[in-house]
């Protein structure tokens, strides 16, 4: 009797195991497409050697990386020199997302608030206000953006017009119009992670603060923050990554001297021109840059899963 | 203790608060003296969190002002009134464990840690979760955080603790020991407690003094003895216990006393409410206090319609020749001659426990 109990359980969890594997199919596939196969691709021909005029030959090389990295190459007879060009690219891109971000942060979160904290149809009407913009295809908002903010566009004139400058602020191919660019491109991704949690969020808990004598911004910082974080830092991540990778807003609104990654990379696969292995190389780079911020998430999430 | 020497923890003085066009709470004017154990009774929707939140500060009131030992609190943020509150549905900081809830209050005040850690065992000791000083919320049964609560607004020693229905959580086996271990709590600690319920048992035992609420308005305070035996109004006397309201000639009050003429005839001499006054009234009395008894010596007399078994009693409906029910209580016993229906049956009022109600 046992023996057949047993055996007919452990057949069971076979079907199912068997099943499983089948429904998990699919995803594999796309896993495996459009993960796999196109980021091995790029790791595979950031070690290949460049032809000219795009494309590249099988032979194995060191060369995309010894580009990147080092101006004399390790592999000379004099000591390897840093090549500082491509770490300055990547260091300034790393800056830039970084202010989109705080940025994002700084209005996503009161934003994000504000309309958490609606009654029930205003707060749809919010919601949706948000996105309304995104509708509209990105290279195109980005090109509006760098008509507002030139020399001669409505933002200046309307400076001068009300005298709070004396000639055009110079706003156009600088850091700052980039940082906005971002911004702007990716506000959304703040406000509705933020939204889904503050949504969630107990008010209860900010009065129980404030009977507990806490100053406004005592419960912001102690029991709101804290509560909301996940929403938060998925808000951060989700800036912060494309921000990093981005080109169409420095290529617009930066001009050639606030050269993103996005845009070095992007240069590299176009026309004759290109460098492919040197692209895939940046590329990896840049992966692995995004890989080591998503890390420290998971870190912080699975400590938060711990309490 | 005569109510006059006794110093005043919060005064309400003709409170009015309105959402939009409902009011909330109508011209409320009550004292809660320091070192009570005060409740608010009344049904869903009354008012009673209002009347909590507006001495909290989560809610501005529109007329009247409310004093915290003689002071207007009317301008007091939340964080500024020396006032905790135990949440209806506790608001624990789901993020902190047990000993940073408790801890809050003082951190907020500035106390030092140390000090802070040593007050938060303390208070845990006081509720007996020594031994979850280091559970998350959501590890905790509803008891348990009920005790919580009641440790994270004990902690601070405010001079007023509100608590909002804080046992409605519990099962009846818990909450009954939790009503004692409260009752304890308030004359160890001397704080005042502002308790509110909508359950009449848990006021009649707790409270030193009950405010029964209906509508926003205060129908009547006193201690549980007055509230049960003395109502005011049909309100009163029909919230509180189960009670019958006969239609009665009232008579002249004199001296808190009134003749009523009962249907059929017969005078009755009883306590009159405040507001009782004469010409045609209502003479409220407890279901355990009609008697039964032979026809000649009956006050009152009717036909049994229904007799309802109700465990330790039986319930025997009666109706009288003005066309009313009158329910009265006899106990299950042996002895107990318990009419059946159809049977005519005479009744005897306990003058006694008779009142004539105010309007
Ligand atoms: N924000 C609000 N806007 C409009 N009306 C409100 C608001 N808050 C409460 N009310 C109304 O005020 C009245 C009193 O509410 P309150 O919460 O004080 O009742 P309560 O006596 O605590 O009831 P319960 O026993 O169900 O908790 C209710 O009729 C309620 O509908
Ligand atoms: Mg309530």
């Amino acid at each position: 009797m046992a023996a057949d109990i047993s055996s007919g359980g452990s057949s069971t969890i076979t079907t199912y195991q068997g099943q499983g594997a089948r429904m998990m199919l699919p995803a594999w596939v796309i896993i495996g497409f459009f993960l796999v196969l196109p980021v091995g691709m790029m790791l595979v021909y950031s070690f290949l050697t460049k032809e000219f005029r795009g494309g590249v030959i099988w032979d194995f090389s060191l060369a995309a990386y010894d580009q990147f990295f080092f101006d004399r190459g390790l592999f000379g007879d004099e000591p390897p020199k840093i090549e500082w060009t491509y770490i300055t690219i990547f260091w300034r891109s790393i800056w830039q997302a970084a202010v989109a971000t705080v940025l994002c942060l700084l209005i996503g979160f009161p934003t994000a608030w504000f309309i958490a904290t609606r009654a029930g149809p205003a707060r749809s009407i919010w919601l949706f206000a948000i996105t309304i913009p995104y509708w509209v295809n990105l290279l195109i908002r980005t090109i509006s953006m760098k008509f507002l903010i030139r020399d001669n566009g409505p933002l200046n004139e309307f400076l001068l017009a009300i005298g709070v400058i004396g000639e055009p602020i110079g706003l156009i191919n600088t850091n700052f119009a980039v940082q906005l660019g971002l911004f702007y491109s990716y506000l959304p991704f703040m406000v509705l992670p933020i939204y889904a949690s503050v949504e969630r969020y107990n008010m209860a808990y900010s009065e129980a603060a404030a009977d507990l004598y806490a100053s406004k911004w005592a419960a912001l910082r102690f029991v709101v923050l804290p509560i909301v974080k996940p929403g938060i830092i998925a808000g951060c991540i989700l800036v912060f990554v494309p921000s990093l990778g981005a080109f169409l807003a420095p290529d617009l609104l930066g001009g050639a001297k606030n050269f993103m990654i996005g845009s070095l990379i992007e240069e590299q696969f176009k026309g004759n021109a290109g460098n492919w292995p040197f692209g895939a190389a940046a590329s990896m780079i840049l992966l692995s840059m995004v890989l080591v911020v998503l890390a420290f998430y998971a870190r912080a999430q699975t400590k938060a899963g711990d309490r | 203790m005569a109510n006059s020497d006794r110093q005043v923890a919060v005064k309400f003085e003709t409170v009015s608060k309105r959402y939009g066009t409902f009011t909330a709470l109508k011209q409320v004017s009550l004292d809660i003296f320091d070192n009570e154990f005060f409740t608010l009774l009344g049904p869903s929707g009354c008012g009673k969190t209002t009347l909590l939140r507006s001495i909290a500060g989560f809610e501005d009131i529109q007329d009247g002002a409310i004093r915290l030992f003689g002071e207007d609190i009317a301008e007091l943020p939340p964080n500024k009134r020396s006032v905790n509150t135990v949440f209806q549905n506790y608001a624990l900081f789901p993020h902190m464990d047990v000993t940073e809830n408790v801890m809050f209050g003082l951190r907020m005040l500035g106390t030092s840690e140390a000090e802070a850690r040593k007050r938060a065992q303390e208070v845990l000791d006081l509720v007996q979760l020594q031994s979850f000083a280091d559970r998350m919320p959501n590890q905790l049964s509803g008891g348990q955080q009920q005790r919580v609560a009641l440790a994270r607004a004990l902690a601070p020693n405010p001079r007023v603790l509100l608590l909002d229905e804080p046992l409605s959580a519990l099962d009846l086996k818990l909450r009954q020991a939790v009503r004692l271990e409260l009752q304890e709590l308030q004359k160890d600690t001397g704080i005042t407690f502002i308790f509110v319920t909508h359950d009449q048992e848990e006021a009649l035992t707790m409270s030193d003094r009950i405010a029964v609420i209906n509508a926003g308005e205060v129908q009547q305070v006193g201690n549980a003895r007055e509230i049960y035996e003395e109502p005011n109004n049909a309100f009163v006397a029909s919230f509180i216990g189960e009670t019958n309201l006969i239609k009665v000639d009232v008579g002249e009050p004199q001296d808190g006393k009134v003749a009523a003429t009962l249907p059929g005839g017969v005078q009755l001499n009883c306590s009159a409410a405040v507001g009782a006054h004469a010409g045609s009234g209502h003479l409220s009395i407890r279901p355990e206090r009609v008697n039964f008894c032979p026809l000649d010596k009956a006050n009152l007399t009717g036909t049994v319609q229904r007799v309802v078994y109700l465990g330790t009693d039986m319930q025997v409906e009666v109706a009288i020749q003005s066309g009313q029910t009158i329910n009265a209580r006899v106990q299950n016993t042996q002895m107990a001659v318990i009419p059946s229906i159809g049977e005519t049956v005479g009744m005897q009022l306990d003058a006694a426990a008779a009142r004539v109600l105010g309007a």
